[in-house]
């Protein structure tokens, strides 16, 4: 068993009079040393599917209302709060997409790193301090023994995302939660950041889950990529498998979208159409209306997970059959 | 950090001079005499026009803002008309009984309104933050004097816990002990504002846990009783830390009803007195130290700022 099994998950908002469901039949796995990137465009339910593997989502307005995740074997969704809290910061941890306003703006951020340390793990002042001195270096801040003593808004924005790096790794975590991690970054900025990701999971083996809604991020980065759409994953392989062999027209749609450097052309390709709302009803399909491909039967009739080589799935009717 | 409040603190000067400006010319605007109302009805127009003359008030008015100017900047706040006694004696009288009445209430203010409005928060839309949403509205709507005499029918006068009226001052007999006389007055006066504390408290707090930093905190498998006071209330409280100045401030002009309704020979009783006397130094005495307690209270609260909040550099 891997370390994280996510199986069937289910996740539904509260809508104005039901609730609507916003992550359907959702399993995928990550072992340790291993980088999975989630890939969609906003809305799709990938940071909805990464609070609920952390245990964050509002449980009046957000609800998993069906499947199991696994970690270390146990299920997270049977454990009592108090239960899943020793395990939030310590054996898992996230890092969100706005460093810019995920630190607390009144603390310095030396106490901010070790805050989940102390929470976690007996330890004198003195340690707590050569903890976070050594994963200040870790990240690259430099002047780090000054630096502890700042506060977040004294840090750029890129700095301020390496803070919030060591502050997830303090415990050093078998699995990593990053969601969007360069999203709010400077270009030059983001390459230094999932760079420092990588090298930190070549030392300590961590297991890593990506958030990306960019196909580039996700290419550079992961070993595995699961590619969702309004709620469900249609399509997922090894990085390299997927961009050797495209199986379904909205991934398709995701890499065309990615402007390259050497093209003459003015107009970027985009996928016609729009996101659906969440209170549209869609059968079959749900990227039927918006599909160059789609047929009758796609309006009809869900497509089933089809098992394609090794390790590639893809949820469409005509999976292998199409030239994209 | 020094230079910023000896900074603010020059500040002060122009301020005080163009309130005291406004304070005199204020005051003199008040219809009635204060020499007729010194020598009763049964004065003749001829004693009034004597006694206006040795009281100075028969000069111009520019002439007699320059001449209490002159004292006021030599710590001299000139006679009270009424008492024939130094201005700042009579306000030092009264400044007793309105400080410990100010420090009693905001201690009040302090033990159940912060409490409260933080059990209020972490329990929002139960009926915990029902039933002390109720309470809190209750409190600030009811008026104090109603308040302060329904006190007095049942603790003072039915159940005999505690003395109804006055304040020996602390330095007679009985020292600290005379601090009941200030019980009943301090909570009466505490009630509306602990309710707007409460609340102010609960909507910051509120606010506060929408923002990312507290999702990050949870992350990290803090207690939720961790957040709430640690990443929560630590950073509402630059919010709140305002209406705490503010309120004090106000304490010492609110408290003139709650003094009347418990005759305690308080600052703000001797305002509206002095006020029915024509008293003209006294009032104008009165409203310029309030006038400096503003000033100093905005200065204190400015100074917790930059305390509360790293974001905030005082220069």
């Amino acid at each position: 068993m891997a370390l994280l099994e996510v199986e069937n998950l289910e996740i539904a908002v509260a809508g104005q009079s039901e609730w609507l469901p916003v992550v359907e039949d959702c399993s995928f796995s990550v072992d340790n040393n291993q980088t999975l990137g989630i890939v969609g465009e906003s809305g799709c339910g990938k940071s909805l599917t990464a609070m609920a593997i952390m245990g964050l989502l509002e449980q009046s307005q957000v609800n998993i209302t069906n499947g199991k995740i696994w970690l270390d074997g146990e299920n997270l969704l049977d454990m009592s709060a108090g239960d899943r809290r020793r395990i939030m910061g310590d054996t898992m941890s996230m890092i969100f997409q706005e460093p810019m306003t995920s630190l607390n703006p009144v603390y310095r951020i030396g106490d901010q790193i070790v805050e989940a340390l102390r929470q976690h793990r007996k330890m004198t002042s003195a340690e707590y301090r050569t903890r976070a001195l050594q994963l200040l270096e870790m990240v690259n801040i430099p002047d780090f023994q000054q630096r502890i003593n700042s506060y977040p808004h004294q840090l750029s924005g890129g700095q301020r995302q390496r803070v919030m790096i060591a502050m997830a790794l303090s415990c050093d975590p078998k699995l990593l939660i990053a969601d969007e991690p360069t999203t709010a970054l400077d270009v030059t900025v983001q390459n230094e950041v999932l760079e420092l990701m990588l090298d930190l999971q070549r030392r300590t083996g961590t297991a890593i889950i990506l958030i990306s809604h960019d196909m580039g991020v996700i290419a550079q980065t992961c070993d595995e990529v699961a590619v969702m759409y309004r709620g469900r994953i249609i399509e997922s392989s090894t990085t390299a498998g997927l961009f050797a062999n495209v199986l379904h027209p909205y991934t398709r749609g995701l890499l065309n979208s990615i402007p390259a450097i050497d093209s003459e052309t003015e107009w970027l390709d985009a996928i016609p159409g729009r996101v659906p709302m969440l209170e549209e009803k869609l059968s079959g399909c749900a990227f039927h209306p918006r599909c160059s491909y789609s047929q009758p039967k796609c309006a009809d009739t869900l497509p089933a997970a089809l098992s394609i080589g090794e390790s590639h799935l893809v949820r469409c009717h005509f999976a292998g059959e199409l030239e994209l | 950090m020094l230079s910023y409040f000896i900074k603010r603190v020059l500040a002060f000067i122009p301020t005080l001079i163009a309130a005291s400006m406004l304070i005199f010319l204020f005051i003199h605007l008040i219809p009635g005499d204060p020499a007729a109302v010194l020598l009763g009805d049964t004065a003749t127009p001829e004693d009034i026009a004597a006694l206006t003359r040795e009281l100075g008030l028969d000069e111009p008015i520019w002439r007699q803002y320059i001449h209490w100017f002159g004292g006021v900047i030599q710590g001299d706040l000139g006679q009270s008309l009424f008492f024939k006694t130094p201005v700042l004696s009579v306000i030092a009288d009264g400044a007793e009984t309105s400080l410990l009445l100010a420090l009693m209430t905001m201690t009040w203010i302090v033990i159940f309104g912060v409490p409260i409005g933080i059990l209020s928060a972490t329990h929002h839309g139960t009926w915990i933050d029902q039933l002390t949403s109720g309470f809190a509205i209750f409190f600030a709507s009811i008026p104090t004097f109603w308040l302060g005499l329904y006190l007095i029918l049942f603790f003072a006068v039915g159940l005999g816990w505690f003395p109804s009226s006055g304040f020996p001052s602390i330095s007679d007999d009985g020292g600290w002990r005379n601090l009941r006389y200030l019980l009943l007055p301090s909570l009466t006066l505490a009630a509306p504002n602990a309710a707007l504390i409460i609340r102010l408290v609960r909507s910051s707090m509120l606010d506060v846990a929408k923002e990312d930093h507290v999702r990050t905190a949870k992350a990290k498998g803090l207690s939720p009783a961790k957040i709430a006071i640690k990443h929560v209330f630590r950073n509402a409280l630059i919010a709140v830390a305002a209406a705490f100045g503010f309120t004090f401030a106000a304490l010492i002009s609110e408290a003139v009803v709650t003094e009347t309704v418990f005759s305690l020979p308080g600052v703000g009783r001797l305002v509206v007195q002095s006020i029915l006397r024509r008293d003209y130094p006294v009032i104008q005495g009165v409203i310029l130290i309030i006038v400096l307690l503003y000033l100093s209270i905005n200065l204190i609260v400015d100074l917790a700022y930059g305390w509360l909040d790293p974001r905030v550099s005082l220069q």
